[in-house]
């Protein structure tokens, strides 16, 4: 049996660790839940995010600026591959849009490869960032913890401009019936197209967030993919709620199971995973037939 | 009548064709061999694969991937291998070769990705193998894609010079007649590294280790714990952590936690440093030293020397190797000619293991795989000159036995350029590092 001090560390990790897995996972469940497409470029996307963080920080050395450069870059690449191929395949069955998806991953994957090589690039930490923080009996670094402020205020953010906007609303509509939206005279298309350049700046900030901690490299992003589908699952697909939530309780399997053994936290994952699909297939905020 | 003139006419045309052929195979070096030979075979792709003017070689490595820094690195290592030997001169010569290509036969070859993936790799090797008659099959960064592949080799018939595999089962309970690993084996490594450790750190340590939940993390966990025991060192944590981890708190808190002095960090390449970047937010460093038994090529580079320095290990081999033999310098000088980067010890295994391979096959005068095997299984009677000095395979196991050198990393203000990472401390000799013979169960297969 673990110390009720290292009980205590993993619990309080569990909310810092399920923090990063909601921020991930959020840009994924919005363009699932409002365009109904299945990102599987999001791993790519997160990976792009943390090269625009390394070749900003790299060139000078300001993270505030790696945020901005990087997120205007984002915005690009999101509005890019959703008018040249996504907006095609909003229609077309999701086994397309996974594939196509997929394919524009491999894309950006294998051209960061030929540009940067296959080798770890280090992403420093900011200095505001530097050094750890004795927390009673738990000593943490910083960078995580002012992370978790950092995070929650961007989850936060991400909320009003889904649910306090009426972009949000546009899109849920143009979901059910874009026609009579259209009629209404509402630029079903340019909704859209922010949408999806949302969720893939959300990916991106994810990236650009997590640079300093692990290693970057073009393959990186593929762990999150997976990590942002099984938190999505658990949260309830296409679900904003359901992302924060299901993060924080993905953050804290993973870490309490590895106060008793590390080898089974992710076993432990998919294993309430598993047994949420069967007890609630819908996941914990989704409502049935929704995606 | 007419019958036995008929008969006689073509057995005298019959004869002339024979006796023309024999003579034009004696003047074919190496072919009079060959035939000789063939009429134990035909045997995998043998003798199909050696019938033209050139022969395939296969080859594998993970260029994409995690680990696809060192298969990257590792693929190049056989290209220069390949081409210097296809072009004779001084560096084939130094190693013992005669004239261009080997038995005077071209090496064509192909590399593909094998995305860190077992069986992808053994279907690029099957497709070499039935495609292009491959006469050797090599490459690897991984331990689980090494035994893979030695199964495949088994079970062809096509010699496998094993790439990149630090697991003890390689040359242990899943060896084969078929497979040479040139690697050291954890067995090995850690055997070397713990007298070196004790001494410097002293006895009766507390040790945390991150284990990677694969054959190859738990074979050096087993044998680095086995061997710093007679100096009083002790397990006091085993943090076993899935393979595709990248977010490694949770298993560092456990670490930070554990009371060790000593941190052995099993992580390999992007995930040992993905996974020591980490252990330095967490403040790891303050309390251990870091230990890395087997240190992935780039490692040093990547992971800074700021957080390196005072960390030792060991390496397949290093560059700096080429003061002390100089195969290795001539590999050096010429790696770095052509790619313009010092080579790391994944591309020394690739050009290390096809000098050897052809080298065996020049002094068996065929390419025959059973021929070959039992070559390079005499060569301790008279050991290769190599980039690691002399070496030779230990007949029972199929396991180079090669020296091991222990380095540890140099202090950020002591490196004279950006590839003065690491100073060799030790170069344990093989003899004093290997395991006694079949103590690790590996029983070889059949030979045909």
């Amino acid at each position: 049996m673990p110390s009720t001090a290292l009980l205590l560390s993993q619990a309080f990790n569990g909310l810092a660790l399920g923090s990063l897995l909601a921020l991930v996972a959020s840009g994924l469940t919005i363009i699932l839940g409002t365009l109904g497409v299945l990102n599987f470029a999001h791993g790519a996307l997160f990976m792009l995010g943390a090269y625009a963080m390394y070749v900003v920080m790299d060139a000078t050395g300001s993270f505030l600026l790696g945020i901005l450069a990087g997120g205007v870059f984002m915005l690009v690449v999101g509005v890019v591959l959703e008018r040249v191929l996504v907006r095609l395949f909003y229609s077309r069955p999701h086994e397309d849009q996974i594939l196509v998806t997929f394919g524009a991953g491999i894309v950006f994957v294998e051209a960061v490869r030929a540009y940067f090589g296959g080798n770890t690039q280090t992403v420093p930490t900011p200095d505001w960032g530097q050094g750890i923080v004795q927390l009673g009996f738990l000593f943490y670094p910083t960078y995580r913890l002012e992370l978790i402020g950092i995070v929650a205020a961007l989850l936060f953010g991400l909320y009003l401009v889904l649910y306090r906007t009426s972009i949000g609303l546009v899109v849920r509509a143009g979901i059910e019936d874009a026609g009579m939206v259209g009629v209404l005279g509402i630029n079903v298309r340019r909704a859209f197209l922010a949408v999806f350049a949302l969720g893939v700046l959300a990916a991106g900030v994810a990236g650009m967030l997590y640079a300093p901690i692990v290693s970057v490299q073009p393959d990186m992003g593929g762990n999150f993919l997976v990590e942002a589908f099984v938190v999505i699952v658990i949260g309830g697909l296409g679900s904003y709620p359901g992302a924060v939530v299901g993060g924080l309780i993905a953050g804290e399997i993973v870490s309490l199971t590895s106060a008793f053994d590390t080898a089974y936290s992710e076993v432990m994952l998919y294993a309430v995973m598993a047994l949420l699909l069967v007890l609630r297939p819908q996941g914990l905020f989704g409502s049935e037939g929704r995606v | 009548m007419n019958n036995s003139r008929n008969d006689a006419g073509l057995a005298r045309r019959q004869a002339l064709q024979l006796g023309l052929g024999a003579a034009g195979g004696l003047m074919v070096p190496g072919l009079w061999a060959d035939l000789a030979r063939a009429a134990d075979g035909p045997l995998g792709t043998y003798p199909a694969g050696t019938a033209g003017d050139s022969v395939f070689v296969g080859v594998t490595s993970p260029l994409t991937g995690p680990y696809s820094a060192d298969g990257k690195d590792h693929a190049k290592g056989y290209e220069l291998a390949f081409a210097e030997i296809n072009a004779g001169g001084a560096n084939p010569q130094a190693w013992g070769l005669k004239g261009k290509g080997v038995l005077g036969k071209q090496i064509k070859y192909g590399v593909a990705d094998s995305e860190l993936k077992p069986n992808v790799a053994v279907q690029a090797q099957t497709q070499f193998i039935q495609r292009d008659k491959a006469i050797m099959i090599t490459g690897c960064v991984s331990s689980a894609t090494a035994v893979a592949l030695e199964e495949l080799a088994q079970r062809d018939h096509v010699l496998n010079m094993v790439g990149a595999s630090g697991a003890n089962a390689t040359t242990g309970h899943d060896c084969q007649r078929y497979g040479f690993r040139s690697q050291p084996s954890a067995y090995m490594a850690c055997k070397a590294l713990a007298p070196v450790v004790a001494q410097h750190y002293g006895r009766g340590k507390k040790v945390a280790y991150l284990v990677p939940d694969y054959n190859y993390g738990h074979s050096v966990f087993g044998s680095f714990a086995e061997f710093t025991k007679p100096y009083g060192w002790t397990t006091a944590a085993k943090v076993v952590i899935p393979l595709a981890t990248s977010d490694y708190s949770s298993a560092l808190l456990n670490i930070a936690n554990s009371g060790a002095d000593i941190f052995v960090n099993i992580e390999f390449a992007a995930q040992a440093v993905n996974s020591t970047k980490q252990g330095a937010q967490f403040g790891i460093f303050k309390k251990m030293q870091m230990i890395v038994p087997n240190i992935s090529s780039f490692q040093g580079q990547e992971t800074g020397a700021q957080l390196m320095q005072g960390v030792f290990g060991t390496m397949d081999w290093y560059w700096k190797l080429e003061d002390k033999f100089p195969l290795a310098k001539s590999f050096v000088d010429a790696f770095r000619a052509r790619f313009h980067y010092t080579p790391a010890w994944g591309a020394n295994i690739g050009y290390m293991q096809t000098y050897l391979w052809a080298l065996a096959v020049e002094r068996a005068k065929t390419f025959y795989p059973p021929a070959v095997i039992k070559t390079l299984e005499a060569s301790k009677a008279d050991p290769f000159d190599s980039t690691l000095g002399k070496v030779w395979y230990r007949a029972e196991d199929h396991q180079l036995i090669r020296p091991i050198p222990v380095v540890v990393a140099n202090a950020p203000k002591a490196m004279k350029n950006k590839d003065d990472v690491f100073n060799i401390v030790d170069l344990i000799p093989g003899e004093q590092a290997i395991s006694p013979p079949a103590f690790l169960g590996c029983k070889l297969g059949a030979y045909t």
